[in-house]
Order: structure tokens, then C-alpha cells, then sequence
């Protein structure tokens, strides 16, 4: 019968706490360098939290002519006009900012690029959105991430102790804040979907880190005289080649939306796809060492265990 | 935790069977679903607007305008209350803290306000002990004022009403497109969300809401049927209108000129008639429509009259009796639903408010089925990737994860159908990430007992051992998940709610598949080994 390929070196200790404090100095510089971008570049806010509108055309007859497009809608004066090829060549997306004068204006904007585009065109679609939804969604957008992360932050308190939440917490921000660096670093459009990937990132970074952190807890039961930073290396190890496995083949599904998903998902795929990345890292050389450093107290573990051999 | 008793098994078999037959329709067209037998479920996942085309349209009611609106009905009523029961008023008008009233005598204000409160209706449900009323009487800072306002309750009333009333208006108007059933539903106080698959000409759906509707009350000809007018000639200044309900069938002969029109009728609510208690719709114009309407009611007690909405008549009840008040009564033959929505439909035969557009998006119908069909390709090399790495790596037992991955692909698609949850772009999306994230719970499985195995223990015990420690695990890091999933499900709007449902039955079917599926396939491996001494599997 054929085992499957058991490639891990599972002999081979990575002394990973060793040299945590090398890898938490990295992360610290890259979640800095998140923080600056996002504070002086900021990111490239869709119309969902910015309001304006969209549209997507699709020309049958061979390339859009965007150059001719840019002149015909750059003549209606709707100020900031952005027009790009999206995909292809035969398909563009036209960006027309957020009119002053409200809804309506808004509304009449609207409808004169439908009209400039006329016949030439396919729409293939348009959104259109306010200004009072566009900043009702970006905050719905940071409350949810904002109350995602207190859940998991409850439940891993719940579960475990505080150490461990705060810890799991710590390198869940790191991921989420070097995530939307990476989009301001590279321009990236964020939306209503991004957030989506997002979250999804924090529950799958989260996950990972548990899956190492559950190992600890095991571990601290289990071997009561090692010392800690040599029992979470012990932990990081055997639950190695899980975190990697699973990294790969959720990146293998994600890639595949990546490559053949339509145009509209590609950022969510992106976010996914780097997430699924800096999650892996995280659980791997953050989040353990951010424990390390906060500290466990190990005489719960004995309590915990006394009460259990006192129940047998 | 490798034994099944063989209730488990038939329990896990029958979920697994029910699962695939409820997802089978997907995989088949509407017209090949025709053919099947009435007992087989047909249901198949709803596609959201961004994969089926169709427009999206998010409106706002004017709630200041609501409130204006009110403010000055609340003073036209009590001007009329003051003045019957004589009681004198220096000035009467709308301020910000409500109608404001100054009397001349200020030792008229008791009797005054008992008056005022005589205006004052319960609103909620009287029954369950929960109603408010809908204004109140405030005695003012000096002793000749009295104020008259909305309570909070009683204005969150008149905006559902409103909302009511422009849902019935736009839904009337957006069913003259004539596609498929539009959803048009409130959302939250003030918005109304007005959904229609299928069409993406926003322009005209625009157009078609924003029309004014036109409300007008008509003469009936005295002598001539709509039956003669038809055979013979219509006579002039008349005009041959039909019914908006077609089982009343028949048309009927209408002077063209309006007696009164919508713009003048100011309020419309069911009720019941003191006397015989039959529902009758309670109306109330303006002053200038009281004026008109008096008149035409004076000369034509016995006759009928014709409330028409959008050129399509209503009704046409006979007038018992001169309506001078400005307000009067419609009786009918009525039922309690139907004076219900008759009453929404005068009052929404013009919006009650305006209606602004604050968020459009329309996919073309090519856009969602070119969506559709890259899902469907990235879903498939997603899992076929996936598939080829399991096996690589797990070889058999790889094989055996697949299949629950595929069980649980197939659940997820069996509860979406079945809950009538629709399938959105980010859904997609959510379904392929979930074929990457559900191996995980099987990939802690395999590598606890591949773990167990190096520590010495026997295949079958490393295989129990396996399932039973990692059962923690895979508990916990999947409710962080679906913690994030339900956050998302709570705030999310469209698209994302979408991709929440799909990602957290994903979760639950993970679980589920992973301790049923992958657990009892290794179970029948171990007892299909024909030796004691099994090879280790992993």
C-alpha cells in the first residue's frame, strides 16, 4: 500500500526560540514599516469606502479604446477620472470620483458616463455608491475586524489562559497590520471584499497559532520540569510539518482562485494568498515568542493536573 | 476511537446519502429537473445578483421631511380642535420642540390640553401591554404655552408606515418591468433595499421609481355604461378606464378631469366602521381638496365615484353622504387585508417621501455567468491540486481525506440549497478556500498518528490515539474561525454575508467530515487487514 511521501525531517530540531529574538526584531521593523505606510500612504480605498462609482465595460469588437474613453468621459468634468484595462484587453474599468452635491449628483454623474460610454460598450457593471453608505460600510468594515478579534481574543482566554490569548492576539495584529501594509505598499485596492479576506486571514492565522499554542498547553502538562523556551521549541517542531502542509495546500486551493477567478476577486485572492503566508510565519516565529515573553505561569498546569489525578 | 456501533454508521451513511441527493439538482438544468419524480428534492442554490446579473438599488427615505410632513398635520389638527371646542390661540406653529401653541387666556390651558389630548392615538399592540401613544401634550415654560409633539415611538411608527407605504408604491412600479420577482425589502429605519435578478437596465428602473404616481379621485358617468360607451362612442371629456384588480374585470366610464387629485389627500388609514363594523379606509385631504371634494359629494349623494391610481381604478364606492370635513370614509366590499392595503396604496400613490439612491451596482448577465464559469474552473483545479498533494502525501489515507473533503463540499452545497441561501461571488470563493482549509483538520489527524507511530506505538492504536488527540485541537482552531465567520455574517452586507454562510457551514461540515467520514473510512481499513499485524498506514 502506498504511505503517501512522509518528506518532513522529522529528526531535525529547528531551534527556533533561540533565536526568537532576531525574528521578533524582523517582525517588529515590518510591522513598524506597516504602520508608517498605512499612516502617510494610507490605502487605496474602493467606492465601497469611498464612495463614487464604477464601471466595468467590455468592448466585443477587439481592444477598448481607453484613450478615446478617457477623452469622452474626461470631457463631462466630473473631476478625479481614472480609466485601466482590467484583465484583458477588451474589458476596462472606469473610476469616477465621489461628486460634491450629494446623492443626486452623484446619481446624475452617473448616468452621463452611461450615456458618453453609449452603444460602443458592453456595461458589464456598474456600481455606484454615497457617500452616507460608503462611511457606514468603512465602519461597519473596522467593527467587524475590530469585534472579530475580541471574539477570538474571549475564546482563547476561555479556553486557555490570558497569556496565551494576549499573545495569540499580538500576532493576529501583526498579520492583519503587515497584510494592509503590503496593500498600501503595492496600491492595491481595498473594498468590502478585502475585509472579507481579512477576516477569513484572522481566522485562519488564528487557527494555526492555536494548533501550535494547544501543543504547548499539552507539553506543559505533560513535561513539567522543561524549561520554556525548550518545551514551546519542542511544541514549534512537532506541529511543524502539520502548519506547513496545511499552509501549502490551502495556498494550492487560493492560488488556483488567484489564476482563474475572474478580475473581481483577485484582490481577495491576493489578501488570501499573503496572508495564508504571513499567518504560517506568525504561528511558526511570532506567536511563541510573544508568549515567551509575556510569560506563563506553570502552576496552573500543576493545580490543573492534581485536580485531574484527583478525579481518577 | 476507531469503533462504530452500526446505528452510528447507518446515522452517518443516511446524513452523507441525504446531503447528496439534496445537492443533486445543482448539477442539472431546470428544464432536466422537470422530468424528475415529485418526491426528489429539486431545490437549487439561489445565485446572488453579482452571478445571475441583475440590479441593485439601496433607497433613503427623507426622515426631516417625514417629520415636517407630520409636524404640520399635528397643527392643521389641533387649530381644528382648539377652534371646536372654542377655545381662543394667539399663534399656532411647528418649532423644533413640536407644534407650539400660545393661548390667548392662559387659565384655558387645562381645558386646552384635555382637548389636545383627545388628538392623541395608541400606537403598538394594545393586546400584548406594549403600546406607546403616537404625540403627546407638553404644558410649555410660560403658562399660555402648550407644546404638541411626535414621541420617538410614535415617529418610528409614521417611518414604517412610510417605508409600507413606498415599498408597496416601488414595488408596483418596478413589477411594470415585468422580470422576475424583484425583492424589495426595508433595511434598516430609514432605507429601502430593491433588488431585481436578471434585469440591468438601472436607468429605466430609476426612471420607473422616481415617477410620481398619480392618485385622483373620478365622477362616474351618471348614465351610460362602460359597455354601451364601448359599442357606441365614448362620450367627451370621458374616458373608458379598466380595474387595477383584472378580476373585477370590467371597465368602467370615467369623467377625464379629476374631481381631486393625490397631491391633496394627506393621510389614508384601515379601520372599522362604528355602526356595522365593516372595514372601511378612513381618509383625510387637504384644505383645498376638502373644498373640491365637498362640493362634488353634495351634489352627488347615490352616485359612485372612482379612486384611480396610476390610470387604473381602485375602487368605485358610492357616496352615502357629503363628505365636508376634508375627511371621510371609503366602504366597500372589503376585507380587513384588503383596506389594509388599500389604505398603503393612497397613502403611497404618491411616495410618502422622497426617495434618493444611495448605492447602486448592476452585473450584466455576461459578467455572472463568466464569474460563474471561472469559479467553477478554479474550483476544480483547486481541488484537483489539493487531491494530488494529499495523496503524495498521504497516499490511501490522503484518498480517504478527499472523500470527506468532498462529502463535506457536498453538505455545504445540500444546506445552502435547502435553506434557500443564495450563492455569491465571494461564496465561491469561500467553497474553494474551504476544499484548502477542511483538509487541515484531516492533516492533524494523520500527522498526530504518524507522530504516534514514531513514538512506538502499534498502527492501531497510533490510528485511535491520532483521532481522539486531535480531536481538541481541530475543535479549537476551528471556532476561532467561526467566530470571524459569524462577526462577518453580523456586519457584513451582500457579497460578504454570503461568503460568512458558506465559510461557517464550511467549518461545521469540516468538523463533522473529519470525525465521521475520514474516521470511519481508516476504521473500515483496519478491519478489512486480513493479518493481526497490521502495516503501519501512514
Amino acid at each position: 500500500m502506498f504511505k503517501g511521501v512522509d518528506f518532513w525531517p522529522h529528526k531535525t530540531i529547528f531551534e527556533i526560540m533561540k533565536v526568537r529574538k532576531g525574528f521578533v526584531l524582523a517582525s517588529i521593523v515590518a510591522v513598524a514599516l506597516a504602520i508608517g505606510l498605512l499612516a502617510t500612504k494610507g490605502l487605496n480605498f474602493g467606492i465601497d469606502f469611498k464612495g463614487g462609482s464604477l464601471f466595468e465595460v467590455h468592448s466585443a469588437s477587439g481592444p477598448v479604446d481607453i484613450a478615446g474613453l478617457r477623452k469622452s468621459i474626461g470631457a463631462l468634468g466630473l473631476g478625479d477620472v481614472q480609466i485601466q484595462s482590467f484583465g484583458s484587453e477588451d474589458e476596462a474599468l472606469i473610476r469616477v470620483e465621489q461628486q460634491p452635491g450629494g446623492e443626486e449628483a452623484q446619481q446624475a454623474a452617473s448616468e452621463k458616463v452611461k450615456q458618453a460610454l453609449g452603444d460602443n460598450v458592453e456595461i458589464r457593471r456598474v456600481e455606484v455608491v454615497g457617500g452616507a453608505v460608503s462611511s457606514e460600510l468603512k465602519q461597519a468594515g473596522i467593527y467587524a475586524c475590530l469585534s472579530a478579534i475580541l471574539g477570538i481574543l474571549i475564546y482563547i482566554w476561555f479556553r486557555f489562559e490570558w497569556q496565551f490569548g494576549v499573545a495569540a492576539i499580538l500576532a493576529l495584529v501583526h498579520d492583519l497590520l503587515i497584510t494592509l501594509g503590503v496593500f498600501s505598499f503595492l496600491g492595491l485596492e481595498f473594498g468590502l471584499t478585502e475585509v472579507a479576506a481579512l477576516l477569513t486571514l484572522a481566522g485562519y492565522s488564528i487557527n494555526d497559532t492555536v494548533v501550535v499554542f494547544d501543543r504547548i498547553r499539552e507539553n506543559l502538562r505533560r513535561y513539567k520540569k522543561m524549561a520554556l523556551d525548550e518545551l514551546m521549541n519542542l511544541s514549534i517542531n512537532q506541529t511543524l510539518s502539520r502548519t506547513i502542509l496545511t499552509g501549502v495546500t490551502t495556498a494550492l486551493a487560493i492560488l488556483a482562485l488567484f489564476v482563474f477567478g475572474t478580475e473581481v476577486i483577485r484582490g481577495f485572492s491576493f489578501a488570501m494568498l499573503f496572508g495564508v503566508a504571513i499567518g504560517t510565519w506568525s504561528s511558526i516565529f511570532v506567536a511563541s515568542p510573544f508568549l515567551m515573553w509575556i510569560g506563563i505561569d506553570r502552576n496552573w498546569t500543576t493545580a490543573d493536573a492534581k485536580s485531574i489525578s484527583a478525579r481518577a | 476511537m476507531l469503533q462504530f456501533t452500526r446505528w452510528k454508521i447507518i446515522a452517518i451513511a443516511l446524513i452523507c446519502l441525504t446531503g447528496i441527493l439534496t445537492a443533486l439538482p445543482n448539477f442539472f438544468t431546470e428544464e432536466q429537473l422537470k422530468a424528475w419524480p415529485d418526491f426528489v428534492p429539486k431545490n437549487q442554490l439561489s445565485l446572488g445578483l453579482d452571478l445571475s446579473g441583475g440590479a441593485h438599488l439601496l433607497l433613503a427615505m427623507d426622515a426631516n421631511d417625514l417629520r415636517k410632513d407630520w409636524q404640520g398635520t399635528i397643527r392643521e389638527d389641533s387649530r381644528k380642535q382648539l377652534r371646536d371646542a372654542k377655545i381662543g390661540f394667539k399663534a399656532i406653529g411647528a418649532t423644533e420642540k413640536g407644534v407650539q401653541i400660545r393661548l390667548v387666556k392662559p387659565e384655558d390651558r387645562d381645558n386646552a390640553v384635555t382637548q389636545l389630548k383627545k388628538l392623541v392615538q395608541p400606537i403598538g399592540n394594545i393586546l400584548l401591554g406594549s403600546s406607546t401613544d403616537d404625540i403627546e401634550v407638553v404644558e410649555g415654560d410660560s403658562p399660555d404655552l402648550i407644546y404638541v409633539r411626535p414621541t420617538e415611538g410614535g415617529f418610528d411608527e409614521r417611518v414604517s408606515q412610510a417605508a409600507g407605504a413606498s415599498i408597496e408604491t416601488v414595488r408596483r412600479r418596478v413589477d411594470a418591468v415585468g422580470t422576475t420577482e424583484p425583492n424589495i425589502v426595508r433595511q434598516g429605519r430609514d432605507r429601502i433595499l430593491v433588488q431585481v435578478p436578471g434585469y440591468d437596465n438601472t436607468t429605466k428602473l430609476k426612471e420607473l421609481i422616481g415617477q410620481t404616481a398619480k392618485l385622483t379621485f373620478h365622477a362616474v358617468h351618471s348614465r351610460i355604461t362602460a359597455e354601451e360607451a364601448r359599442q357606441t362612442r365614448v362620450p367627451l371629456g370621458y374616458k373608458l378606464y379598466e380595474y387595477a384588480d383584472e378580476e373585477e374585470g370590467v371597465d368602467i366610464l370615467l369623467l377625464e378631469r379629476p374631481i381631486v387629485q393625490g397631491e391633496d389627500l394627506v393621510d389614508a388609514q384601515p379601520g372599522f366602521d362604528s355602526r356595522t363594523n365593516e372595514p372601511i379606509i378612513s381618509f383625510r385631504f387637504n384644505q383645498s381638496g376638502a373644498r373640491k371634494f365637498g362640493k362634488f359629494t353634495q351634489d352627488n349623494v347615490g352616485a359612485p365615484f372612482a379612486i384611480v391610481l396610476d390610470d387604473k381604478v381602485l375602487s368605485a364606492p358610492v357616496i352615502r353622504e357629503p363628505i365636508l370635513g376634508g375627511s371621510g370614509q371609503i366602504s366597500g366590499n372589503f376585507t380587513v387585508d384588503s383596506t389594509n392595503n388599500l389604505a398603503i396604496q393612497l397613502r403611497s400613490g404618491a411616495l410618502p417621501t422622497k426617495l434618493t439612491i444611495v448605492e447602486e451596482r448592476t452585473v450584466g448577465p455576461s459578467l455572472g455567468s463568466d464569474s460563474v464559469a471561472a469559479g467553477r474552473i478554479a474550483g476544480v483545479i483547486g481541488l484537483t491540486a489539493v487531491t494530488a498533494f494529499m495523496i503524495f502525501a498521504y497516499g490511501l489515507f490522503g484518498i480517504f481525506a478527499m472523500v470527506a473533503v468532498l462529502i463535506n463540499l457536498i453538505l455545504i452545497v445540500a444546506v445552502m440549497s435547502t435553506i434557500g441561501s443564495t450563492l455569491t461571488l465571494p461564496g465561491i470563493a469561500g467553497l474553494v478556500l474551504t476544499v484548502g482549509m477542511a483538509v487541515d483538520a484531516n492533516v492533524l489527524i494523520f500527522e498526530r498518528i504518524r507522530e504516534e507511530l514514531r513514538n512506538g506505538k502499534t498502527p492501531i492504536s497510533a490510528i485511535d490515539g491520532g483521532f481522539s488527540k486531535a480531536f481538541g485541537t481541530i475543535l479549537d482552531s476551528n471556532l476561532t474561525t467561526l467566530i470571524a465567520a459569524i462577526v462577518m455574517f453580523w456586519l457584513g452586507a451582500g457579497p460578504v454575508r454570503g461568503f460568512a454562510v458558506t465559510l461557517s457551514l464550511g467549518i461545521f461540515a469540516t468538523v463533522f467530515t473529519a470525525f465521521t467520514v475520514t474516521r470511519l473510512l481508516a476504521s473500515i481499513w483496519v478491519s478489512r487487514q486480513k493479518s493481526k499485524r497490521i502495516a503501519a498506514p501512514l
